[in-house]
Order: C-alpha cells, then structure tokens, then sequence
C-alpha cells in the first residue's frame, strides 16, 4: 500500500506560482513594462553602438584591451585570432548581437548583484536570508527561469536579458559577500581608528581591497550568461544561440558546431582579458 | 599654552570581558571581590581580558604599558579608542568620559583627539604612500590642498621622501610602519596610541626606529602610549611604564623604579635582565644624606663625622641647604688639631655639581674630574645628595653581578679597590 504516494495530502504548488504570476501580471503590468520598455533601451543602444563599430576597429580594440589585460604577444594574437575566425566563419553580426544581450546582462547583474552582496557581507542576517536563495537559483534548471521571463515580457530579447541576469547574477552577489567579509581586519581597523564612518569604510577599504574577488565574480557571470544565452534563444534571443537551436531543429551538427565555438570564442576573448585586469589590479595591491 | 601636567587621558577601573553573555554583572562583583582570572574563567566560563585598569597620562608623558602576550595589553590600548569596547569603567580624555559617547560622538574624539599607529601597520595596500598618510585627514573632511600639505610634512619627518607615489607593497617594513607614523603625525593628535609599532622589525631597523622616534617625541612633545612586550623598548622610550599581567596592571614606575624596585616578583623576573646603568640618573645612584657642616661649625665634631661615614670630604652649606663650597679631610683636620672652627676661606673649593636628573654615563667625567664627592644639586643650588666614586660603582657592580661574559669581575672585588680610592693617604691616616 505504499507503494504508491497518497493523492490526498498532495500541495498543488503549481497552481499558486501560476495565480501568482497572473496576479502580478495584472497588478504590476506597468512596471513590467517600465523595466522591459529600459532594458530594451539600453540593450538597442549598445547594439547600434556595437555594430556601428567597423570590423577593423573592433580587432584592433580587441588587440589592445589584450595588450593591456596581459602584456604577452601571444595571448594578444590568439585573443584577436579568435575574433577574426567568428568572422570568417560568417557569424560576426550574429557574435555582435550576443556581446551586446552579454554586456547588457553582466552590467544589470552588476548593478543589483553589488548591492546585494554588500547586504550580505554586512549583516549575518540577510546572509542567512540570501544565502539558500542563491543555492536555489544556482541549482535550479536554467529553462525555468524562462517561463516567467517569457510571461512578464514576452518574446524577444529583453526576456532573454532577464533571464540571463537571474541565472548569472548569484556568483558575483556571493563572491561580493566573500570578498568584503576576507578583507583583513587591520585595514579596517586602522580606518576606524581614524573616525572614518561605515560608509567610509565601505567606500575607502573593503569595496577596494573585496576588487579582485568582486571581478572573479563578475567573470564567472559573463560566463554564465554566455552559456545562458543559448537557452536564452529559446524565447527569442537573437544571436549565436539562435544559431545553436536553429541547428538542433535542422539536424545540422555542423553548423551548430561553428556556432558554439564562436560562442567559445567569444567566452574566452572575454575571460582572459578581464581576468588579466583583474590580475594586474590584484598585484598592485598586494 | 596647556598646562604640561594636565591629565590628558585617564582610565578608572576599566574592565573587558569576553565571552560573558548574561553574566555580565556577576563577574564584574567578582572582580570586585577580588577573585582570580582563572577561577572567574573556570566557575563562570568568562574570560578577564583587561580587570581595573586605571592609570593618568599626563601632556607631553610617554607612557609604556607592557606586558607579554596574552597580557591584555593590546586589549587596553584599543578599549581607550572604543575599537574594542571597554565592558566597564570610565576612560576621560580631556576631560569627556568618552564611554558614555555615541557612535558620532566616539568617531569625533577619533578624528580630533587621537592617532594610533598598529602592529601589522594597517595601510591601505591600493593607496599610495601620500593617500595613506593623509587618510586620518580625509575622513575628518579636510581640504585637498591642506591634507596634501600636512601628509607631506609629515612624511617628510618620517625621512620618507621621495617614496609619496608608490604603494605600500613596494616599502620594507619599517618604511611601511613610517608610512603608519606619518599617517598618526599628519592626524596632529593630542594623544599618539601605539600598538607594538616596532615588534614587526628586524631587529636593527627596530632599534633606528626606536631612536629616531624617541627623538621625534621630545621634539615634538607627543603624549605617547605605547603598547610591548619589550623590556629594552619600554626602558628605553618610557617616562612611565605600567606592567601588566594577566589582563591586570600590577605596577606603574619610572624606569629606574621599576628596576631598583619592582612591585612584585613577576615584575622583578621581567626586569632582571635589564642593565639598570643604561637609564640610571644621578637621583638612583646619589646618597641623599650628604656629609654636610656648616660655616662657623667646629672642626673637631666634623672630622668625628667623616671618620664615622668614612667619607673624606665635607660640604659647606648655608642655612637653606645651598652648597658654598667643599672641604677635604686634610683641611678639616688641620684645623680640628688646633681646635678651630669652619669658616669659608682657604682651603673651601668649588664643589663639581650635577642635577638629579643627569644620566650615569655624564657621571664619570664628573665623577673622575674630582677628588671630592660629586654634589647634586637643584636647580637653586640646594644640595639633594651626592655621589662618591664608590657609590657610582656599587651602583654598576649589581649590572656586572649580571655580565655573563665576564664571571670573574665579583663585584666585592671591585668594591674592595675602590674602598682606597676614596681615602685619605697615608700620611693623614697616620695621624
């Protein structure tokens, strides 16, 4: 008799997250829409801005943010090598289109992430609070954030953006809440015992000395919103992960094997030349 | 100008706890009844950090508070700033029990009153050396320009110039712990708290370091409390030393009474390496019941008193104790034998002098220079004491009792050979 669970004690969860989301559908609908109608600004300016860029320009800027990142010749030219094969494997535009879902993503992620994570590291509290959160959002399957994404605001690009921040934004709040909570204890008593406020602190100390771990973070959410952004295609992104889908529905390994690897490429362009920042700052201070 | 000995800073009973959630109250009676540190960490599971420390720093003092680790000492020194929160007691600088502050009260005292220098330096590692020693400056919301003024003064005091733009990590360590002072010095503190700034050295820059900041004390008149477990340190830089134990002061002396005169025999352990002839003055060494006469007293019973002390000169003083001159034992008795009296004439030299704060190594030229008794004397002329060849020895044998290196030099030796340096010859003994 038990092998089969009872069906009257069962939670029918489903239908409230539905009611939920219809009833702030109904209710916040300006708001949502407020949020779309500023994210979709922000995202088409980056794209025109993006691709009003002449193909040259963007390898040379390439080559130079390289340069600077991690002051080696080779990582320079295979850095700009990268770039120049999603070109000449026809995907450029479409690798432009995902830069800019990519940027706009991280900056959103950076900008309520920060906050968060700083809330975190300060009070014990809402670590506690925020801290299963995460481990949920981290765990949850990816496609699920699409649903609701897709509801409140329908198909496109901003959904795609909303999406990818939910997925990427907890390792930079949890690698923001590590870093200020590691910052060594001398430094910040030093500030202290000079009248500098909690704000000063902040400002002069941790927010400073947490840098590097803040960028681990904000590298490990680039990574995740270009892995996020294939998903994101699904409800309409445009880009390199259409291209992947598009594949998936075609039958066509070859094409989706040139697609991912510019999103590979892509991935890596980015990885190594914030990480040589992050790097460089990091000597500085040490 | 402020009076130079007003109490700048003071502790009344001031207790930390730790680990004393819910019984706070009842281990303060305890201590209050005097039960032990251990016993109040066995029986109530809390542990004493600091127990009644109360202490005065006056303007212009250099105060040592040392201890070995564990001590609490580290503990006192940041309860006085509220960087750790005292569990009880008051602490007044000037004249404001600044336990009683708030928050903003607690971070104005902090920006106008006081500076500390840390241990592990506590710089900003992503500033420059400028940026840092400006720090205390910018939080009190100072100008751009005036702040860049006062750091680079006071990295210039350092001897850090020329080094204003690099960061922190580029410097040694004793270049990083100037970087520390200049930040405190730049601040223009009333009260400099130092956490063992030099403990982090080796041991030879520590020693310049120690120098060149006892130097910069006196120049600039800081009152100073610092915070060591070096003996050497706290000889050397205090005016006044507190020696605690076991989160208790168990003595506050001068350096010279802590080593002739410990409280106890913990402190006497800790200071019977110390070479007590490197701060001795001439007030430790001087016999304060000089042989004295007076013009006009006879001869006979002055010669009885110097036979008696067995010291072979005698001062002439005047009735308020002022020294007029200094007669020999040949003089004396030469005028005791045809039954005169002393009078000041022939024969009355001009004595050597020194205050009661001269150190022993300006002693011995003194010393030497004279076949009588060195008189020391106030700044009026009054004589307070004086120093025979043989007290200044006596005064050394205990630091040679000591001298591992040299087993043989026994200080009765010693005593013996100076016992007829000082004597008459023997031609006066004969008589």
């Amino acid at each position: 008799m038990f092998n089969e669970f009872p069906e009257t004690i069962e939670i029918d969860l489903r239908t409230r997250v539905n009611d939920a989301i219809s009833w702030l559908l109904d209710n916040f609908g300006g708001l949502f829409d407020f949020i779309a109608a500023v994210i979709r600004t922000v995202l088409l300016n980056l794209e025109d801005a993006i691709t009003w860029l002449p193909w040259p320009l963007v390898l040379g800027l390439i080559a130079l943010l390289a340069w600077t990142a991690t002051r080696s010749p080779l990582n320079t030219v295979v850095l700009t090598g990268l770039m120049v094969m999603i070109g000449m494997f026809g995907y450029y535009d479409l690798a432009m289109i995902t830069l800019a879902i990519i940027i706009a993503a991280v900056l959103i992620s950076f900008i309520i992430g920060l906050p968060i994570g700083i809330l975190a590291a300060q009070s014990d509290k809402a670590d506690a609070v925020i801290r299963p959160l995460l481990d949920g959002a981290q765990t949850m399957p990816a496609f699920v954030y699409l649903i609701p994404a897709l509801m409140f605001f329908g198909l496109g690009r901003v959904p795609a953006v909303i999406a990818t921040v939910t997925y990427a934004v907890p390792p930079l709040i949890r690698l923001t809440n590590l870093g200020i909570r590691t910052v060594t204890q001398s430094a910040i008593e030093a500030a202290t015992a000079y009248g500098a406020t909690p704000r000063q602190i902040l400002r002069d100390v941790q927010l400073p000395l947490a840098l590097p771990t803040i960028m681990a973070g904000v590298n490990q959410t680039t990574m995740m919103a270009l892995a996020m952004v294939v998903i994101a295609s699904m409800i309409g992104a445009e880009g390199l992960g259409q291209e992947v889908l598009l594949a998936i529905n075609r039958i066509d390994p070859g094409r989706g094997f040139e697609a991912g690897l510019c999103i590979v490429a892509l991935a890596v362009i980015i990885d190594r030349i914030t990480q040589g920042f992050a790097d460089q700052y990091k000597e500085s201070i040490s | 100008m402020a009076d130079e000995n007003a109490v700048l800073l003071e502790c009344r009973k001031v207790s930390k706890l730790f680990n004393d959630e819910g019984n706070t109250q009842q281990v303060l009676k305890a201590i209050r009844d005097g039960v032990g540190k251990d016993e109040i960490q066995e029986k109530l599971g809390t542990v004493v950090g600091v127990r009644e420390a109360s202490f005065k720093v006056h303007r212009g003092e250099f105060f040592v508070i040392m201890g070995l680790s564990g001590s609490g000492k580290s503990t006192l020194i940041r309860t006085l700033i509220r960087l750790i929160e005292p569990t009880d007691g008051e602490i007044i600088i000037d004249g404001e029990d600044i336990t009683k502050l708030s928050e903003d009260g607690m971070r104005k005292v902090r920006r106008n009153k006081v500076a500390m220098v840390f241990q592990h330096y506590g710089l900003l590692p992503h500033k420059t050396v400028l940026e840092n020693a400006e720090y205390g400056l910018k939080t009190r919301g100072i100008s751009w320009k005036e702040r860049r003024e006062k750091a680079q003064g006071a990295i210039d005091r350092v001897g850090l110039s020329g080094w204003e733009s690099y960061r922190p990590s580029a410097l040694s360590g004793g270049m990083q712990q100037r970087v520390g002072l200049a930040r405190a010095l730049s601040h223009d503190p009333d009260i400099l708290l130092m956490d063992e700034p030099f403990s982090g050295l080796d041991p030879i820059v520590r020693r310049q370091m120690q120098q060149e900041f006892g130097r910069l004390q006196n120049e600039e008149d800081l009152t100073t409390i610092l915070v060591t477990h070096d003996l050497d340190e706290a000889l050397m830089l205090g005016d006044r030393i507190a020696i605690m134990r076991d989160g208790e002061i168990i003595q506050i002396a001068t350096p010279d009474q802590l080593v002739t005169n410990p409280a106890d025999d913990y402190v006497a352990s800790f200071v019977e390496g110390a070479s007590p002839a490197r701060f001795m003055v001439a007030r430790s060494v001087m016999s304060d019941d000089p042989l004295t006469a007076r013009d006009g007293d006879s001869a006979e019973s002055a010669v009885e008193m110097m036979r008696e002390r067995k010291i072979w000169s005698t001062f002439i003083v005047d009735g308020g104790n002022k020294v007029q001159g200094v007669m020999s034992w040949e003089t004396i008795q030469r005028l005791a034998q045809s039954g005169g009296t002393l009078h000041l004439g022939t024969g009355v030299r001009k004595p050597v002098t020194c205050d009661s704060e001269t150190p022993i190594d300006e002693l011995f030229p003194l010393v030497l220079n004279t076949r009588h008794p060195v008189a020391v004397v106030d700044d009026r002329g009054t004589l307070q004491g004086m120093i025979t060849k043989n007290m200044l020895l006596e005064a050394l044998a205990h630091d040679i009792d000591y001298d591992e290196e040299d087993p043989e030099s026994k200080p009765d030796l010693v005593a013996s050979e100076v016992e007829t340096s000082n004597q008459p010859s023997n031609e006066v003994t004969s008589v």
